[in-house]
């Protein structure tokens, strides 16, 4: 029968037809969805290269129409760092999730943000070490059950969860740290405008970007996807707050170099060079 | 013309040059002792050529900036020291399972742990056998020169991008302080990714994507893959194993050393023909692939072999295999930062000369 209608929804061209290896009910899929859109509205998926990590969304390079590299456990950001240093032109991404980004990844996490790299990090927190069967994350919640904190994480012995996006504001390198959630539509919208965002403030070179997606794990939370994201709601946005946390723009600068300028203006020898 | 010159270089500067006009622009490094000049050298050069020197967080990092910055096509290298290379052995593994060029250095330092910060040679095995988890190689040049140096690295990058392997250039803290008159190469064009076909350089919406991963979730891909990769390890062992033969034509002590101990053991050898013994070395280049042919050449004349290294005797556990047990293999080293004196050397090879003439004296009675 021959189509007359018009397509109003349809796969992202930067998204391959390879079936997603995520777990029904995770939030992978919709963010892996909204970086594909991203690429696709801003024309940018023929020069993109994604840095995929090592985790849920290891195997994400099947998923993205773009070129693609793995990295090793915690490395994406100093793999995007010289992919990005290589080739200036290219767009490039890290998709980390808390695990290797906050955990085994931070030293390239903070270094890269620090450095300014051109880069974008989307941060998948869903509180738990999901390919491993859910093990205690960085980012698990004070008293949240794991396999690997079985009574709870106990903040006594275990510590405290780590906010990212407030670790990093701080860094002068960074242009952009958002905190968006996947929990409704209202909130999808949200986060693919952040996504866009992010990429945009690379491709002006504004400096590094990131984009903390609050995601659950219904498989190793051991909830249906329904109760997860209600968790979420009650439980994971509270401790991690959506918002903005750095915006070197929405402050009046035109990029990194300028906020930082301005904020060590009172430093002689940080100043030299600079009007 | 003047780029032909001799010029008065520490190793490590040969070194850091060499990599530049052998084409290589991309170099990250963290601060270890006793490699420091080879990456002042290149963060002194590298933003006036347009190249980028990049101080990385952690020697971790930069091994892993030099897995991003190969897998975009670039040349790149990292350098550092003993304890610094353990923690780029997981990302070398990476690299040589993601088949990717890439070259490391070695500046050898006393270990194990923090060990000393004097020169070494006990970093062979780690070099040769296992720097990092899994199944594979990668080509390990040992240069005794600072021309030498020069001369291996200039050569490394080819090797890499022909055989898309690591290399690595193992030198010491000897090598790398001490300076020698060097002829240094002629300035390659540094070439983009275009010959790289395989490059994560963006797909321009022209050809499919690249993917660049060494994550082979069926075991019988993995397989594929790795045999592949030894077929490849097969042409390098025919092509690749490179070596010195010193005063072996009628030896019949035959020395073997690398590197800073392979100048003694010269200097050793040349007392022991004074003094009426017939001794010569072998001097292995590659490390791996190890010398075996050119070493067994001189099993025609050899009655035995003393391998002399700056470590407790790693090497000479492939000179013995090497060999096959046709000839006794004997072992002289010094060992946290020492290094061994051609007298000591020499007392070793009078030891066994005279042992021979004693085995000798028992046939004939």
């Amino acid at each position: 029968m021959a189509s007359t209608g018009k397509v109003v929804f349809q796969r992202p061209h930067a998204l391959t037809d390879a079936q997603f290896s995520y777990c029904p009910g995770c939030t992978h899929g919709i963010i892996n969805r909204l970086v594909a859109e991203a690429l696709d509205k801003l024309g940018i998926e023929g020069k993109t290269v994604g840095v995929v990590p090592v985790g849920c969304s290891v195997l994400a390079y099947n998923f993205f129409n773009c070129d693609c590299v793995e990295a090793a456990h915690g490395r994406a950001p100093a793999v995007a760092t010289a992919i990005k240093r290589v080739n200036p032109d290219n767009v490039v991404f890290a998709y980390q999730g808390d695990g290797d980004l906050a955990s085994i990844g931070m030293a390239e996490t903070v270094h890269a943000a620090t450095r300014g790299e051109k880069i974008t990090v989307i941060f998948v927190n869903n509180a738990i070490y999901g390919m491993t069967g859910g093990q205690m994350a960085p980012t698990s919640l004070p008293n949240q059950v794991t396999q690997t904190s079985p009574y709870g994480r106990d903040v006594a012995t275990a510590g405290y969860p780590v906010r990212v996006c407030e670790l990093l504001r701080d860094l002068d390198g960074v242009a952009y740290a958002e905190r968006v959630t996947v929990d409704c539509p209202k909130n999808v919208r949200a986060a693919k405008k952040a996504i866009e965002k992010a990429f945009t403030y690379q491709i002006e070179g504004v400096g590094y970007s990131i984009v903390e997606v609050v995601s659950t794990c219904p498989t190793n939370w051991g909830m249906s996807p329904q109760n997860a994201l209600k968790w979420l709601g009650e439980n994971m946005l509270p401790y991690y707050p959506l918002g903005v946390y750095k915006d070197v723009r929405a402050e009046g600068f035109k990029d990194i170099a300028e906020a930082a300028a301005a904020r060590a203006k009172d430093c002689p020898i940080a100043m030299q060079g600079r009007d | 013309m003047a780029e032909n010159k001799k010029v008065l270089m520490k190793g490590n500067e040969a070194l850091a040059e060499a990599a530049i006009r052998s084409g290589c622009r991309f170099f990250f490094g963290y601060p270890i002792t006793p490699q420091t000049e080879l990456a002042a050298y290149m963060a002194k050069r590298m933003p006036k050529i347009g190249g980028t020197y990049l101080q990385a967080e952690s020697e971790v990092a930069a091994i892993n900036m030099v897995y991003g910055a190969s897998a975009a096509g670039a040349r790149a290298m990292t350098s550092s020291s003993s304890p610094g290379i353990s923690l780029k052995s997981e990302g070398v593994s990476y690299i040589a399972g993601a088949d990717l060029p890439a070259v490391i250095i070695n500046v050898m330092r006393g270990g194990p742990g923090l060990g000393s910060i004097q020169p070494s040679q006990s970093d062979y095995w780690q070099a040769t056998k296992a720097l990092g988890h899994g199944d594979y190689q990668m080509i390990v040049y040992a240069p005794s020169t600072v021309q030498e140096m020069a001369d291996c690295m200039y050569r490394a990058f080819d090797v890499a991008d022909q055989y898309r392997t690591p290399v690595m250039i193992l030198a010491d803290g000897m090598l790398g302080q001490m300076m020698e008159p060097v002829i240094l190469p002629e300035p390659k064009e540094v070439k983009d990714a275009a010959d790289k076909p395989w490059a994560a350089t963006g797909t321009g919406l022209a050809r499919e994507h690249n993917i660049v991963t060494s994550l082979y979730l069926d075991p019988a891909e993995l397989e594929r893959y790795n045999i592949a990769r030894y077929e490849r390890y097969e042409v390098i062992k025919a092509n690749e194993q490179r070596f010195e033969a010193y005063q072996t034509e009628d030896a019949e002590i035959v020395l073997v050393a690398f590197g800073a101990s392979s100048r003694i053991a010269r200097s050793a050898v040349m007392k022991a023909r004074a003094a009426g013994i017939k001794a010569g070395m072998i001097r292995p280049i590659t490390l791996w692939p190890f010398p075996v042919d050119g070493l067994r050449e001189t099993l025609k004349t050899a009655k035995a072999y003393l391998s002399v290294e700056m470590n407790m005797g790693q090497m000479i556990e492939d000179v013995r295999l090497a060999l096959r047990d046709e000839a006794p293999v004997e072992f002289y080293g010094r060992t946290g930062g020492i290094i061994p004196t051609p007298v000591e050397v020499f007392g070793k090879i009078k030891e066994m000369a005279a042992a021979l003439d004693g085995a000798t004296a028992k046939e004939a009675e």
